[in-house]
């Protein structure tokens, strides 16, 4: 017999949203205020995971229809990318630029690389949480 | 050419031996294997008159010269008597194995490669100066010749043999090397010469004495002496011409060798003079007594091996004293000794070669069974009784004139009176008078149970004749040396026996001629060994014609007690025994492990905080405790009682989840808003997961605890934690430098570009842990998916086999 979900759908269709909004900020923000690549990454499992209760795994794989796995190696990638791209500019392996900047649409931005170091972050840690997740509940 | 490379001339034939023995077919290979002695006894005989001057030879090549280590070949008289010995009967046994060893039916390239390898050890040891490349070769004889008494490797007893030697030789090699390494720690230089030369400098360290019993080690189980010679007998099962070479002529004196050769280092040592000399006359008289027990030819000679090398030793032994005293009737036992070596090396060889040719034409050298060969074997028997008598030392034969100066010798120690030699020095002349009359006995016993006596060819495996003229010519050729010995004794004297003891004995010598005895057969109706020598021959004749009433006095010794049993016994118990206690402790179980490792931590965490003093209680930098710490301190604690004392999984984990969160609670008290953030996140991801994987898990229950272990896992389990809380304690009380942090704070914003510390440590101070960290996680998730999705062993799919 299947239950009638349709509250914890639809508020679920909702706050996944708001989770995801939240875990960018997070992420976003991580520079400056607490937070960073790895909560950021944490958070948007999290919102995944919601989405997996509230739903079964067929529909969450059809909704995001990623290979969390190529999403690891694509984490790992940057990750690496950016602490070995030091090396073309002749500064030790892992050495960070930044520079503030007058953006048209945000004012003066500081971009940093690191951030770029951090997104590898983020993305390995949804991968690997997710892919975690989704093998062990997948497994019946 | 620099003639230390003559050395490696026999290994370097071996290298085309193989080729030989696989292309030329036709013809035997021993006889391009027997052009190498040869050429190289000629060779080493050129040396003669250079060493008969008292003068020596060097060459040397450097093999790690940062390290002092070369091969130098050193050659003075005793290297040069001990080069020919192996040179010269080398090639008499190559030859001799040309007919012993069937070209069709047998690997003869294996056996000529082991025994051209053994031949550039040999030469190696004798020739060495420098002491690690003597220990290199020393290593070098004991696997060649452990690869000669397996060359029957299909037979048991081949391969038990070639254990056994090769366990106590390597052994015995080991320790001395132990011994090598003190003497060039102490004296500064691997070179035996400037050993020698230095030896003022550090003979009253108390180290001297540990490496003079280390290196006797060495000796001993080479030379097979007491309690070590239980090798020797079951190294029989090698082939008789490498019975004859290694384990009579050449290796089982290369201990001997080193004896003679550090004696003008240990002379001085008590230790060494009574070590020689009483294991020497032990092994002297424990041989000789137990040779008469044998049944097979080859034991029977295997012990009046072990009993003659047991008599050189002791003769040694006795040389040493020359150094203590003045008196010039000490000056004859190392002449003795080295006199000795020569006879025996030569009879000694034919007597193997008899035994194999035996063996060879009857099939079998059970004694039991044969008798009255004399007649069909009469050139066999004429050399066997020319050996045999030379060997209970009657005249006219070699054998007695180096038993009349080991007599001599041992009387004449019962002068000496330093290290308690006036007390107990009667007991060597009385113990070498014993053992000469078993000498003669055994002697007898082998020569005349196997050629006279009544014939039983009927219960012989084949049906005996003579020998082959070329098996017999090598035996021949020692036997006339054999009688040679006695005739010409002076000139063997002068030419080899006298440039040998004063290389043995630099200090006392300047010249060859000095150290030279006058050996002679006759010295007169006073002369007291003389008349022992009668006694030997009157007492042992009469034991000999009794010897059916008083041998079963051998059975009395029951097998248990022997030293083979004591062997046997240590090789099981280092099997069987040191299996069962590692079974005893590695149970398989993973509780007792942990077990082990949580005492062991605990234990040595508060024995060393305690024994060094290192435990400090400071209460001065302590923060002042709030109020929301101790109630969260109290869930925390709570908490963690509900997962040990819970009965089932799930509250279990519902438990361990108010833990965590407790934990980012105090991280939040404690001002880390990050790690709470993680902390929170974390924990509500992992309880997610435990309760996926904890669905599939049966109820909690007990795996077989009783109170007992139970118990010890408490005491443990609070060992640990007391252990964790002293070192946490004393860890933050014993403070010694400022954290590094103030660097963080200065220069976030302005190196970093940044503003939260910790972010800013984690992906640009520290970037290189992080970029490991999610290295892990990566594995971690690919572990995971791995682990299921692809298990081998899933009952009733064998798909992904595939």
């Amino acid at each position: 017999m299947k239950k009638n979900n349709v509250i914890l759908q639809t508020t679920t269709k909702v706050t996944f949203f708001i989770i995801s909004l939240f875990s960018i900020h997070i992420f976003f923000a991580g520079h400056f205020a607490p937070g960073g690549g790895f909560v950021g990454g944490l958070l948007t499992t999290g919102a995944i995971v919601l989405l997996l209760l509230a739903f079964d795994l067929e529909t969450v794989q059809a909704t995001l229809p990623f290979n969390f796995t190529i999403v690891i190696g694509v984490g790992l990638l940057l990750s690496l990318g950016t602490a070995a791209g030091s090396i073309l500019f002749n500064v030790p392996f892992f050495t960070h630029a930044f520079a503030h900047f007058d953006l048209p649409l945000f004012g003066d931005t500081e971009l940093h690389t690191a951030m770029i170091f951090d997104s590898g972050v983020y993305l390995v840690v949804v991968g690997a949480a997710i892919t975690i997740i989704q093998s062990i509940g997948g497994d019946e | 050419m620099e003639f230390v490379w003559f050395i490696f001339l026999p290994a370097l034939a071996a290298l085309f031996i193989p080729t030989l023995f696989r292309r030329v077919t036709g013809i035997h290979t021993g006889w391009f294997v027997l052009i190498v002695p040869v050429v190289l006894f000629v060779y080493y005989s050129t040396y003669l008159p250079l060493t008969a001057s008292g003068d020596h030879a060097v060459s040397s090549f450097d093999w790690i010269p940062s390290l002092g280590i070369s091969f130098v070949s050193y050659l003075d008289g005793l290297s040069l008597l001990f080069t020919l010995l192996i040179t010269g009967i080398g090639a008499l046994v190559v030859l001799y194995s040309i007919f012993y060893l069937d070209r069709h039916k047998e690997k003869l390239g294996n056996f000529y490669v082991y025994l051209l390898l053994f031949m550039t050890a040999m030469l190696g040891v004798v020739q060495s100066d420098n002491v690690i490349s003597l220990y290199l070769f020393w290593e070098l004889t004991s696997i060649s010749s452990f690869l000669l008494i397996g060359y029957w490797y299909t037979r048991d007893g081949s391969r038990f043999g070639a254990l056994k030697s090769m366990m106590i030789t390597v052994g015995g090699g080991l320790m001395m090397l132990g011994g090598f390494v003190i003497l060039g720690i102490l004296g500064d230089t691997y070179s035996i010469r400037e050993l020698i030369s230095g030896l003022s400098d550090y003979s009253g360290d108390p180290l001297f004495t540990l490496a003079a019993v280390l290196l006797l080690f060495g000796a001993f189980t080479k030379s097979a002496q007491f309690p070590f010679y239980i090798w020797l007998p079951d190294a029989m099962e090698a082939p008789t011409p490498v019975s004859a070479y290694l384990h009579s002529a050449t290796m089982v004196k290369a201990g001997l060798y080193l004896v003679a050769r550090f004696t003008p280092i240990f002379a001085e040592s008590s230790v060494w003079i009574w070590l020689v000399s009483g294991i020497g006359l032990l092994t002297l008289m424990w041989g000789s007594f137990f040779a008469v027990k044998q049944t097979d030819l080859k034991g029977i000679l295997a012990f009046s091996t072990v009993s003659q090398l047991g008599l050189i030793m002791s003769l040694l032994g006795a040389g040493a004293i020359a150094y203590h005293s003045d008196d010039t009737l000490f000056r004859l036992a190392m002449f003795a000794a080295i006199f000795h070596l020569v006879n025996h090396a030569v009879f000694k060889g034919s007597l193997f070669m008899i035994a194999g040719i035996v063996d060879h034409e009857t099939g079998t050298r059970d004694i039991r069974k044969l008798g009255g060969l004399m007649s069909v074997m009469p050139i066999s028997f004429t050399v066997a009784f020319i050996g045999g008598l030379s060997m209970a030392g009657i005249p006219p034969f070699g054998g007695f004139l180096s038993k009349e100066l080991f007599l001599d010798s041992m009387v004449a120690l019962k002068q000496f009176e330093l290290f308690n030699f006036d007390t107990w020095g009667i007991l060597f002349p009385v113990i070498a008078w014993i053992a000469s009359v078993f000498t003669f006995v055994y002697s007898f016993y082998f020569v005349f149970k196997t050629f006279t006596g009544e014939k039983k060819f009927d219960k012989l495996p084949l049906k005996p004749h003579e020998a082959p003229i070329g098996m017999l010519i090598s035996p021949i050729i020692l036997a006339i040396s054999v009688i040679a010995l006695f005739f010409i004794p002076n000139i063997v004297g002068k030419w080899l026996v006298a440039p040998a003891v004063m290389a043995a004995q630099p200090q006392l010598y300047s010249l060859p001629s000095e150290a030279a005895v006058h050996v002679q057969a006759w010295h007169g109706f006073e002369y007291i060994p003389m008349w022992l020598t009668v006694g030997v021959i009157a007492i042992g004749a009469l034991l000999f014609t009794s010897i059916k009433k008083w041998q079963p006095v051998y059975g009395m010794q029951p097998e248990k007690l022997s030293l083979n049993a004591l062997y046997d016994g240590v090789m099981t118990l280092s099997e069987k025994g040191m299996n069962k206690l590692s079974r005893f402790y590695m149970n398989g179980l993973i509780r007792t492990y942990l077990l082990y490792m949580f005492a062991f931590f605990s234990i040595m965490t508060i024995v060393v905080l305690f024994a060094k003093g290192a435990f400090k209680l400071d209460m001065s930098s302590l923060s002042p405790i709030t109020l929301f710490a101790v109630m969260n301190a109290i869930v925390a604690i709570l908490g963690t009682g509900m997962v040990i004392m819970s009965k089932n999984r799930i509250s279990a984990i519902i438990a361990l989840g108010a833990v965590g969160y407790s934990v980012a609670l105090f991280f939040v008290l404690f001002k880390a808003p990050d790690l709470a953030l993680t902390q929170l996140v974390i924990e509500t991801i992992s309880v997610a997961l435990f309760l996926l994987a904890f669905r599939h898990l049966p109820a909690l229950k007990t795996h077989g605890e009783t109170k007992q272990n139970k118990l010890v896992n408490e005491i443990i389990a609070i060992g640990v934690g007391l252990s964790v809380t002293l070192v946490a304690l004393s860890a933050h009380s014993n403070k010694l430098v400022a954290s590094i942090s103030q660097y963080y704070k200065d220069t976030v914003y302005t190196e970093a570009g940044g503003g939260n510390i910790v972010n800013v440590i984690l992906v640009d101070y520290r970037g290189f842990d992080t970029l490991f960290e999610i290295a892990v996680l990566s594995i971690a998730g690919i572990a995971v998916l791995g682990m299921i999705k692809l298990r081998l062993s899933r009952k009733g799919s064998d798909d992904e086999k595939e």
